[in-house]
């Protein structure tokens, strides 16, 4: 199985896609951003061997490097055996790439957290919100130049603008 | 998001986090129309401790009893399923016999999260009983444990390379003995306290059901994707540590709702003890280490009398292990579902990245859509039927 789907995929979206070298023999691809969602929509329903199990999206920080993120998918089919990692690197100034909620809604809470701990923009997500951290945290912890021991308290919880029907009553004591 | 409703109408409730019914700390806010639920927000986090953060300025042996903390109730399978996902990047395979008494511990695991998973999601829904049941089972798989690495919960008894240490003597009789008589026991006591308990079906069946499509692209895993009629497991998918040499059966639901997720723990555990049997049977002899100067300690003999053990020691415990660069995903059957470990190591001592992907972020994520038009016990029996930690969830 490993053969044909790798070579389809890059038959298919050659120049876009990039086959990195196999490391325990793990399948990862390089993607382009504007194809991402092509080259997803063709493996979820790649005759024979579906990846319609979206296991995992994270971000990665590499500040070294040119483009400082990378945004991780990895695909399972239901047959088990294969499973891939694609990888989308984005700029600092412009670490955006399109959600793939469309065509898997199980990368909905996957991308927030992505976001949430990155700072990476998933376009087209219904509802980019915090996830993990709370929702008056500053800054992006994931990234490397966050220091591990900053805290940020919260200083009032949120009720995420579903206000009551009725309006508050005021205290008693705002009438003296 | 529903559109807007003339706002007399609805009332916003908020459950949580602190709360019985939330298994950890969960919170949901769910607008209500009467008692039926217009919406629901979930929101977490309120566990949040930042492991991934953390385990980038440790050691990877450092990382192990963090690991414990993810999914506390079936502590080992963590163990397992990082240390997998190390001597992966390391490229190394653990003896077989190590792998049996992983496949061992892992089964033992998964049976008390199960009954875990059973009895709370009883006792939300008023049932008290079957709770002392499940936990007076879970009691005899504790004292095995605590036998085998000193502690109940937070078992940490995985190495990078291996265990900790082997089976002590008698364990495997002792085990045999759990499994073979008060677990089946006490697993035939709660099916018979629950599985056609006119209530418990009235409260149970066609709640929250959730189709196979649907199940399979929120990305559930595990008995909840099963219970759905899907048949994934990685045990039989993807086969480690010799499962594909074991006889057993996955068990696969229909309708997807909180009766079915049951059922398919309940047979689930079944399996896990004829796994458990056949791998006690065949548990082999040898070493539970890989014989590596770079990976394993040496015996404490060794350590104490000769000095090129000492300095092996010292310098697998100060610099730790020290993998090769590169990046392994892996992913073991966990008792929620599949649980991941991405791995990015830069050839250094301390892990560049390590992802959790936890089983039950993919399924709780479904709960705004499953919680829709039923009512607030109905939310309740749902999630515990989905069976979230906190700890994994949030991390």
């Amino acid at each position: 199985m490993a053969k044909p789907i790798s070579q389809a995929l890059l038959d298919k979206f050659s120049g876009s896609v990039e086959a990195l070298p196999a490391f325990r023999e793990e399948e990862a691809f390089v993607v382009a951003r504007d194809r991402l969602l092509e080259v997803c929509r063709f493996l979820a329903s790649f005759p024979g061997c579906e990846f319609r199990l979206l296991e995992d999206i994270c971000g990665v920080d590499y500040p070294g490097r040119e483009k400082r993120f990378e945004a991780v998918y990895h695909l399972s089919s239901l047959e088990g055996e294969k499973r891939i990692r694609l990888k989308v690197l984005l700029d600092e100034s412009d670490p955006g790439v399109p959600s793939v909620i469309g065509i898997w809604k199980g990368a909905d809470w996957f991308e927030r957290e992505a976001f949430d701990q990155y700072g990476i923009r998933f376009e087209g997500h219904p509802n980019l919100r915090r996830i993990l951290n709370h929702e008056e945290f500053v800054g992006h912890p994931l990234r490397k130049d966050y220091p591990i021991k900053k805290r940020q308290t919260l200083s009032s919880p949120a009720n995420f603008g579903w206000e009551q029907a009725a309006p508050p009553v005021p205290a008693k004591d705002a009438e003296r | 998001m529903l559109e807007q409703t003339d706002r007399k109408e609805w009332m916003v409730l908020n459950i949580g986090p602190a709360h019985p019914t939330m298994h950890g700390t969960l919170r949901i806010m769910v607008k209500l129309d009467g008692e039926t639920i217009l919406e629901a927000l979930p929101e977490i986090g309120y566990l949040h401790r930042g492991f991934e953060k953390g385990a980038e300025h440790l050691t990877y042996q450092q990382v192990i009893p963090l690991t414990d903390r993810l999914n506390y109730c079936s502590a080992m399978m963590n163990n397992v399923g990082y240390c997998r996902a190390v001597e992966k990047l390391l490229g190394i395979e653990v003896p077989r016999r190590s792998q049996y008494i992983r496949v061992i511990v892992s089964e033992l695991s998964r049976i008390i999260d199960h009954l875990v998973c059973i009895g709370a999601n009883l006792v939300d829904l008023g049932a008290l009983t079957p709770f002392w049941y499940c936990f007076r089972d879970r009691e005899y798989v504790y004292e095995l444990l605590e036998a085998l690495c000193g502690a109940r919960l937070t078992t940490s008894y995985t190495r990078i390379g291996g265990l900790a240490n082997d089976l002590p003597a008698g364990w495997v009789e002792r085990c045999r003995k759990v499994m073979r008589k008060n677990i089946p026991q006490g697993i035939d006591e709660v099916e018979t306290l629950l599985t056609r308990n006119r209530i418990f079906i009235d409260r149970a069946q066609g709640v929250g059901a959730v189709s196979a499509a649907d199940a399979l692209n929120y990305g559930f895993t595990g008995p909840c994707l099963r219970a759905s009629g899907v048949a994934f497991d990685l045990r039989k998918a993807d086969p480690y540590y010799d499962y594909d040499k074991f006889d057993f059966e996955i068990p696969i639901g229909k309708n997807g709702d909180t009766y079915d997720r049951y059922l398919v723990r309940m047979e689930e555990m079944r399996q896990s003890l004829r796994i458990l049997e056949q791998a006690l049977d065949g548990l082999p002899e040898g070493p539970v280490n890989v014989e590596d100067k770079r990976i394993t300690l040496p015996e404490k003999e060794k350590v104490y009398t000769k000095f090129g053990a000492l300095v092996q020691h010292i310098k697998l415990v100060v610099d730790g292990i020290v993998p090769p660069a590169g990046e392994v995903y892996s992913a073991t059957e966990a008792a929620n579902g599949v649980l991941g470990f991405y791995i990015v190591s830069d050839g250094t001592k301390n892990p560049y990245r390590i992802k959790v992907r936890p089983p039950c972020f993919a399924i709780y994520q479904a709960l705004p859509k499953l919680a829709q038009g039923n009512l607030i016990p109905d939310l309740i029996a749902i999630i515990g039927s989905l069976n979230i930690i906190a700890g994994e969830l949030d991390r």
